[in-house]
């Protein structure tokens, strides 16, 4: 007699949730109709991003801080019953003359390494840094081409004009064939390249808009939300941008504004995007209000995900089951994300606690979950069985 | 001496008041750190700056340095100062 579909067990789809006030788990059922919550891991800490390593199937990591404590990466091996703080977190080198130099106020993203380097990890921080384990996550150190390039403070700008919040490293991608080729994403600086696995970099932005610079077609100074190589077809890149929806293929070196060809009264502003990892033509939006003074909210009140199927030249609006009107929130870079199931099932958390699930690509949403402080991540995971 | 701990870092110290000893501040929170792995850093950044919304009191008197000498008879108050909503 075959198992019920309603059981919820390792194996199945599961959300990391990171919030304002700690972290959560979302364990679904095997058809992804039931969800169980569990948690909160470490109320009241300030949780940034949560992942699970791809390659073991069990080692969490958690970036956190509190209103008061600084910054730190916690370690779990048993989904997040009991959490381990690493021993040497991210931290710059310290300057002379004493008190000169940058501190790690919180670690903004954390990402897997290749996967020909099981124990690997990096992670991005604010200020903008990058950061690198070869323990899983219990000692961290520099990543000295970039944290220490001379040319870093040009690109990221002066500390004083970080945008609020601070500047972030929020995005790192690993070219799937060779993991000495990375992409970094940075608000602000821009997208840089490595060939060298992180001992040199170039700035990667032409063709890219930044309408807040002097000098709009600058090399760098941009602000990309969120950068996504595809997994099947690494030489394709797109990335949400704060000033539009951008997609480029490698060899043309060059940004194409995709987001052009979204409905002119919704635009093409928002914080994450999301890749197929089986098509490359295929991607989803969030949009956010960006005109005026930028509510970045949903656009009239009206919260919908934003499908293309062909590469970003025709969008389609995805909002059955959302609020139809009166929806004012805002999902944030780290906060919408697919699994790797079939149908592809496509999870966004919002600014108002609530975490919306599609497990038909988008067709219908619905709520699974409501009242957690504000989301900053969810990470579509699957536990080692 | 006596540092007091906040409710922030009892999960290192599982104590509100720890027996200490030290030379200057610095050396005071060194000694915690070595006894409580990972404290000093929740509260002092990476270039020895006391981290923003921490405040560290020698018996009444705030301080803003771990250079400052202290003695035995020194009355250390670590507090987590007001942060936001």
């Amino acid at each position: 007699m075959s198992k019920p579909k309603t059981a919820i067990k390792d194996g199945n789809v599961s959300l990391l949730v990171g919030t304002r006030k700690g972290g959560f788990l979302l364990r679904s059922s095997d058809n992804r109709e039931k969800w169980k919550l569990e948690g909160p891991f470490l109320l009241g800490a300030i949780v940034h991003n949560m992942i699970l390593d791809p390659r073991d199937g069990h080692t969490l990591l958690m970036a956190a801080s509190t209103g008061h404590l600084g910054p730190t990466i916690f370690r779990s091996n048993d989904q997040g019953h009991t959490w381990k703080e690493a021993t040497r977190p991210p931290a710059f080198p310290k300057a002379e003359p004493e008190g000169t130099g940058e501190a790690v106020n919180h670690t903004f993203s954390l990402w897997p390494g290749h996967v020909d380097e099981p124990g690997v990890f990096y992670a991005g921080t604010s200020p903008v840094g990058l950061f690198r384990s070869e323990d899983s996550g219990e000692t961290w150190d520099g990543v000295a081409g970039f944290n220490e390039n001379p040319m870093r403070r040009t690109w990221i700008g002066p500390i004083e004009f970080a945008p609020p919040g601070g500047g972030g490293l929020h995005s790192l991608q690993i070219d799937p064939r060779d993991p000495a080729h990375m992409y970094i994403g940075c608000s602000m600086g821009g997208v840089f390249e490595s060939l060298d696995q992180g001992r040199s970099w170039q700035p990667l932005n032409k063709g890219c808009e930044a309408d807040f610079l002097p000098d709009p077609e600058a090399d760098f100074g941009h602000d990309p939300h969120t950068l996504r190589i595809h997994p099947l077809y690494p030489d394709v890149l797109y990335q949400q941008n704060h000033c539009g929806i951008y997609r480029m293929d490698r060899e043309d070196g060059y940004w194409v504004r995709i987001g052009s060809n979204m409905p002119e009264d919704v635009g093409d502003i928002g914080f994450p995007i999301v890749l197929d990892p089986r098509d490359p033509q295929r991607v989803w939006v969030f949009p956010m209000d960006g005109t005026e003074i930028w509510p970045r909210t949903s656009p009239k009140g009206k919260p919908a995900v934003y499908v293309s199927t062909n590469g970003g030249k025709n969008w389609e609006s995805l909002h059955k089951g959302l609020p139809a009107r009166h929806g004012y929130f805002t999902v944030k870079r780290h906060a919408m994300n697919a699994d790797r199931q079939a149908p592809l099932g496509i999870y966004f958390g919002t600014s108002a606690g609530q975490v919306w699930g599609s497990v038909d690509e988008g067709k219908r949403w619905r709520k699974l979950v409501d009242y957690l402080p504000e989301i900053y991540s969810i990470e579509p995971v699957v536990f080692a069985a | 001496m006596n540092v007091m701990i906040p409710s922030q870092l009892r999960s290192y110290t599982h104590a509100s008041r720890v027996e200490c000893s030290g030379d200057t501040l610095g050396a005071v929170l060194d000694e915690l750190d070595r006894r409580f792995p990972g404290l000093r850093f929740r509260i002092i950044d990476e270039q020895d700056r006391i981290r923003q919304h921490i405040h560290i009191f020698i018996n009444k008197e705030m301080t803003l340095g771990l250079h400052q000498p202290v003695t035995d008879a020194d009355e250390i108050r670590i507090i987590g100062a007001l942060s936001g909503g």
